[in-house]
């Protein structure tokens, strides 16, 4: 009775290691895929990640074709009713010399720009412009903030702003590393841009993409693999804005110099 | 021009950052909620840990901390958008918001300090309630609950109940103060707010401006009523004020040398901060001023001063100070953190507001309300024992 005892302990020890072995090598297997697919790093996992929607849409920001027209900016205050002095898609104008980094956004670049000054002008080693807006990201840290969950991702990749429950508290202002959202202050509540969410389901694209002469921007479906922001994300040769911020940002930006926070 | 960071050869800020979000209320709200912090203080002094000499502030704690709870969720409902609102916080909590739970937090502290009072005073609200008559009479009927015969026997229950109400109020007012330093702390956008520590060094701030509003309130009322305050004893809080303002002064520098040294890339955006824009409030006030002066003070009255007059004035003034120091602290915060545009390549101008809804009148308005509530409750109950002469016949 004894030995069969002590034979059943050898055997349980040895099973508990086995068992033990099993859950350690299944955590770091499972630890491994759930950092490369959802951890940043590995940004293009993240993009093409299923979703069980008809459609995944993204926005991709071509640096190099904007000429800082501003039609964009005109096209969603129109569009959208922006208030004065706020902006839900605005264009910087970088200027880049030896001294140092020259940027600016006068009226969001929604007139355009003038010429920089004679001085600037010599000493310019490179210049461009860049449209800034939402990042519509995976994991808005605007989202997470908002106390009564006015704000939401939508399962189809867009970040809204539920106005019947926002609070007008601006802590997803505060949140948001891109200055994307402000407080309308003719309503009171949080507002920023929608990828004009309206106009997509209506099958139309947003207001600043149609608007836009250079086809600096670009909107898709990722679900789409034949779509033209399939395609250039395929090739794998963009960024976005403050990576470190682990935001996952779904604006893809083409040609972003260095310089651009 | 203050240096400009990131190589910025002009003060550029996002097209959206022209505006300072969260103003002068949001620096007053973390104000008011840390001047709570006293009651907790005298509760785990005199309740917890046994010390009879604090017997005598132990109400006047409570009641004081009680009316400071009372508007400290005031600035944000003035703040708010859409503050018909501000209910949804309670009904519809988004629980992976750090605002979430505060309505939970704050009026579950709130609620406990009302209850440890009425215990306290329920014997007064009884005799008044069977000694006065028409509408007197019923306001004192309404605070006793219906009941309105006290039995000698409820004593030693009711000091139970409330030792019992205090222990549990000092891990609730620890997570209460830590939560409003977790609410900025977490904003990983805003480098100046972003730290680990902001929960205890909100804590810890606010355990300095709580005894420091307690011992400069002790000394107006007792200068008011005319009567010797007791030096001893404001001694031995002023000892505390003194230990506790060290750990919050060194946690504050902690920090700042922790950014410092790091030398990334929030450095790039701190230093020309605070030798900027907020060189005069941060560097020449919170620090120097208001921390190394009174740290000086606080520390010759504790050790040299003795226990007389010169003591008690010394400890007066910096406890004054004190106070000040954290109301800068909460503004050089709140504030400075918006004062880095998110563009990381320039500064935001703040503007002082009078007389709008968020303005220096309302932040003063906000600010007075506790006091003159203390006023009016201080007529009609005994806090210290030489009200006791006038009030308390029970």
């Amino acid at each position: 009775m004894k030995k069969i005892n002590s034979n059943s302990s050898i055997l349980d020890s040895k099973s508990r290691r086995v068992f033990l072995k099993q859950i350690v090598s299944g955590g770091a297997t499972a630890l491994m895929i759930y950092t490369s697919g959802v951890r940043g790093g590995h940004e293009t996992s993240r993009i093409w990640k299923q979703r069980s929607t008809e459609h995944h849409w993204a926005y991709i920001i071509d640096v190099g074709k904007c000429i800082g027209w501003g039609g964009c900016v005109r096209a969603c205050q129109k569009e959208n009713n922006v208030p004065e002095g706020n902006f839900r898609t605005w264009v910087e104008r970088y200027v880049v010399t030896e001294d140092g980094v020259y940027v600016d956004s006068p009226k969001g670049g929604a007139q355009g720009f003038e010429p920089v000054n004679a001085g600037l002008k010599e000493k310019a080693k490179r210049a461009y412009f860049v449209p800034k807006m939402c990042n519509h990201c995976e994991n808005p840290p605007c989202v997470q903030v908002c106390p009564v969950g006015a704000t939401y991702k939508s399962p189809e990749g867009f970040v809204m702003v539920d106005h019947d429950y926002c609070l007008g508290c601006a802590y997803c202002v505060q949140a948001c590393p891109y200055a994307a959202r402000f407080i309308n202050h003719e309503i009171n509540k949080s507002d920023k841009c929608t990828w004009c969410h309206h106009r997509v389901k209506q099958g139309k694209l947003p207001a600043c993409v149609e608007a836009c002469p250079t086809r600096a921007r670009k909107f898709g479906d990722l679900k789409d693999p034949e779509s033209e922001v399939s395609q250039i994300l395929q090739e794998g040769v963009w960024t976005v804005l403050q990576p470190a911020m682990h935001t996952g940002p779904s604006c893809f930006y083409i040609g972003l110099p260095k310089e651009v926070i | 021009m203050h240096d400009l960071p990131n190589n910025a050869l002009v003060n550029f800020i996002f097209p959206n950052n022209e505006e300072v979000w969260w103003s002068l209320m949001i620096v007053i709200y973390p104000y008011l909620t840390g001047l709570i912090a006293g009651a907790f203080v005298v509760s785990a002094l005199y309740h917890v840990l046994n010390l009879k000499q604090f017997k005598p502030i132990a109400n006047f704690a409570l009641v004081a901390a009680f009316c400071f709870g009372l508007f400290a969720a005031m600035p944000l409902l003035v703040h708010l958008g859409q503050p018909q609102r501000a209910y949804e916080i309670y009904f519809t909590p988004h629980l992976t918001s750090a605002m979430s739970i505060f309505g939970y937090i704050y009026s579950g502290y709130l609620v406990l300090l009302m209850l440890e009072i009425w215990l306290i005073y329920r014997k007064h609200f009884i005799y008044k309630a069977n000694n006065t008559t028409g509408i007197q009479q019923r306001i004192w009927y309404l605070l006793t609950l219906g009941v309105t015969t006290y039995h000698p026997d409820s004593a030693p229950l009711d000091r139970k109940l409330t030792r019992i109400l205090a222990g549990i109020g000092i891990p609730w007012a620890i997570l209460l103060h830590g939560y409003v330093g977790f609410v900025f702390g977490s904003v990983k956008a805003i480098s100046w707010w972003a730290t680990a520590l902001q929960p205890i060094i909100f804590l810890a701030s606010a355990v300095v401006s709580g005894i420091a509003i307690l011992i400069l309130m002790y000394t107006f009322i007792h200068w008011r009523h005319r009567v010797s305050p007791d030096y001893a004893m404001i001694k031995k809080l002023a000892t505390i004020l003194w230990a506790a303002f060290l750990f919050d002064w060194g946690l504050e520098m902690l920090e700042l040398v922790h950014v410092w040294y790091q030398d990334a890339h929030e450095w790039s955006v701190i230093q020309p901060l605070i030798l900027g824009p907020l060189y005069d409030s941060y560097v020449w006030g919170q620090i120097i001023w208001l921390s190394v002066v009174p740290v000086f003070l606080l520390g010759y009255a504790v050790l040299y001063a003795g226990n007389g007059k010169s003591m008690f004035f010394i400890v007066n003034v910096g406890s004054f100070l004190l106070l000040s120091q954290v109301l800068f602290m909460r503004f050089n915060v709140v504030i400075g953190g918006q004062l880095i545009s998110k563009s990381a390549r320039g500064f935001v101008d703040f503007h002082w507001d009078i007389f709008g809804k968020e303005g220096l009148l309302t932040a003063t308005i906000l600010f007075a309300a506790p006091f003159i509530t203390y006023y009016v409750i201080s007529r009609f109950i005994p806090i210290f024992e030489f009200d006791k002469a006038d009030r308390d016949h029970s």
